[in-house]
């Protein structure tokens, strides 16, 4: 047990650190590298709490597509923070001022908070004693069954995004040579290569 | 458990990791050295033969070469970035060994949830791409790291759908128990290679771009190109890349030893083969994967790159989505799926 919690002080603290870096490094690149590192403490917190399926999905989807997008375009962007954070010191009482505000809202809100004791032990269905039931097995017999309209519900919502991303960014440039590779494998000697005769001193028309 | 059993754990997994480091590693020196001779045999050349004898001791003579010399960090570099790239990469590379089930029981982690935590790690190698090209401060170094991530982004989709194919027959995302379930009695045959056959040769191609391999080389095309995104570093940071590269592509073959090729079962299911340790087949088998690998590297042309993406996203992708579909009907209809 006590290396489980030397383990979760040593991912929390890294993802509270490498969070707190995210938004204070001067540079963009870093600070989404920083953001990689907090995902990475996340998933080791999920390993630690017995969820590993979900920590490496989280690994998958988050640190190895989301976040290498965030990278790209925050390389091609060239945003220049500095310059951004000149009016820190004028704004920083008003600034200061709300963030302080919201605090206090999140305290009073988050801090009257109880769990349900009888959420913790509720019947969840499907999911049939822990023992033998490995974590993809377990969620796999949740979501296809108890949830299975939410999880299709979720997915189409996710092909309506890609739909609308598509639509937005394609452009009909008119005058582009495409390659039609069905066509060129289709050619053959005949269909390629015309013979003519060239009679002397008249030529042909091509 | 007590102190003394966390600390005698500790240094178990410890001296394991090192005994499989090291013979991972002197694995890939000699691996490196098949692939430029196998390179040189089919172009009627010699190759390496000068240090050691047929040339046995290159590797390592490459090796302290690079480690001798002065690594150079360009001017406008970010120092930190530049550094950490190559030691990123090496790492990744060399972390998803832990799972990897070499023989019976021989995994020195044998997670529930392998084959995922390898397909994350993989997928994670592109930030060291990424981020040396970046912190070159170079053109072409940046331009290299681009289309290297694009490339491995892109095989990395229908990667993802074979190995569904791989799981949905096996049952499990445990590697051991993947192998397990090819144990039959049927022998080389009941193996997945046969069985998944279309995936078994996706997997292969998209293994040759996941790891920037000929055909697929185009981020270091040397003929054409300078070296992608690693062309501004030297020495020991150099040879890091490097040695991420060699270790990503046999930790590919290694996978394919065990997706598609039985891991450590013996193709005949009988006797006197049976007696040979498991680790003997699956390095076998991993090295003839390889084979593959430096032999496409040195018969097949250079692809272009946009007929590389067409590949990726029009051909490999609907081909293992439609796979994935008809395995699993296929699976469901005749009654097979494990654990229905």
């Amino acid at each position: 047990m006590t290396a489980a919690a030397a383990f979760f002080y040593l991912f929390a603290s890294l993802a509270v650190a490498s969070g707190f870096m995210v938004i204070a490094s001067r540079n963009p690149v870093a600070s989404v590298l920083f953001l990689i590192l907090a995902f990475v403490n996340a998933a080791g917190l999920f390993v630690l709490m017995g969820a590993e399926f979900l920590a490496m999905i989280l690994v998958v989807v988050y640190v190895g597509a989301v976040a290498v997008l965030f990278l790209f375009v925050v390389m091609m962007l060239d945003v220049d923070f500095a310059e951004l954070r000149q009016g820190f010191q004028q704004y920083l009482p008003i600034g200061g001022l709300i963030g302080a505000i919201f605090l206090i809202e999140l305290l009073l809100v988050v801090g009257s908070w109880s769990i349900d004791p009888g959420l913790v032990q509720a019947p969840l269905g499907n999911v049939a004693s822990a023992e033998n039931v490995t974590n993809a097995q377990a969620l796999g017999r949740v979501i296809y069954t108890d949830y299975a309209y939410f999880f299709q519900i979720a997915g189409l919502i996710l092909l309506v995004a890609m739909i609308g991303a598509i639509v937005l960014t394609l452009r009909d440039r008119p005058g582009v040579k495409r390659q039609n590779i069905a066509v060129q494998n289709a050619r053959t000697q005949a269909t390629a290569i015309e013979t003519r005769k060239v009679p002397s001193r008249q030529g042909v028309e091509v | 458990m007590t102190p003394l059993e966390l600390v005698g754990t500790v240094l178990l997994i410890a001296l394991k990791s090192f005994v499989l480091l090291a013979a991972l590693l002197v694995f890939i020196a000699y691996a490196l050295l098949a692939d430029r001779k196998i390179w040189a045999a089919v172009q009627l050349r010699r190759g390496p033969n000068v240090v050691g004898p047929y040339g046995l001791f290159q590797s390592f003579a490459d090796l302290l070469k690079f480690v001798l010399k002065e690594p150079v960090i360009p001017a406008g570099a970010n120092k930190a970035i530049y550094l950490l790239a190559p030691l990123v990469f090496a790492m990744l590379a060399l972390s998803s060994w832990a799972v990897m089930p070499i023989a019976d029981g021989w995994a020195i982690a044998d997670i529930n949830v392998g084959i995922t935590y390898i397909f994350a790690i993989s997928s994670l190698g592109v930030y060291g791409v990424i981020m040396g090209g970046w912190a070159s401060n170079s053109k072409y170094a940046f331009l290299g790291a681009l289309r290297s991530a694009a490339q491995m982004i892109s095989y990395e989709v229908s990667l993802g759908f074979v190995i569904i194919c791989v799981l949905m027959c096996a049952g499990s995302l445990n590697l051991t128990r993947i192998v397990a379930a090819q144990d039959t009695s049927l022998g080389l045959f009941g193996w997945y290679w046969l069985w998944l056959f279309p995936m078994f040769v996706v997997f292969f191609v998209s293994a040759l771009a996941e790891t920037n391999r000929p055909p697929f080389d185009l981020p270091e095309a040397e003929s054409e190109l300078v070296a992608g995104y690693m062309v501004e570093y030297s020495s020991t940071p150099y040879l890091l890349f490097m040695l991420g590269e060699y270790v990503a592509i046999m930790t590919m073959c290694a996978l394919g030893t065990v997706l598609f090729l039985g891991g450590w079962l013996s193709p005949i299911p009988f006797a006197p083969f049976t007696w040979v340790p498991g680790v003997i087949w699956f390095i076998l088998k991993a090295s003839f994967l390889f084979f593959g690998f430096a032999m496409v590297k040195s018969i097949v042309p250079r692809y272009r790159y946009d007929q590389l993406m067409r590949l990726g996203w029009k051909v490999f992708l609907p081909l293992s989505l439609v796979c994935v579909v008809v395995v699993a009907f296929v699976l469901k209809v005749a009654g097979l799926a494990p654990g229905a």
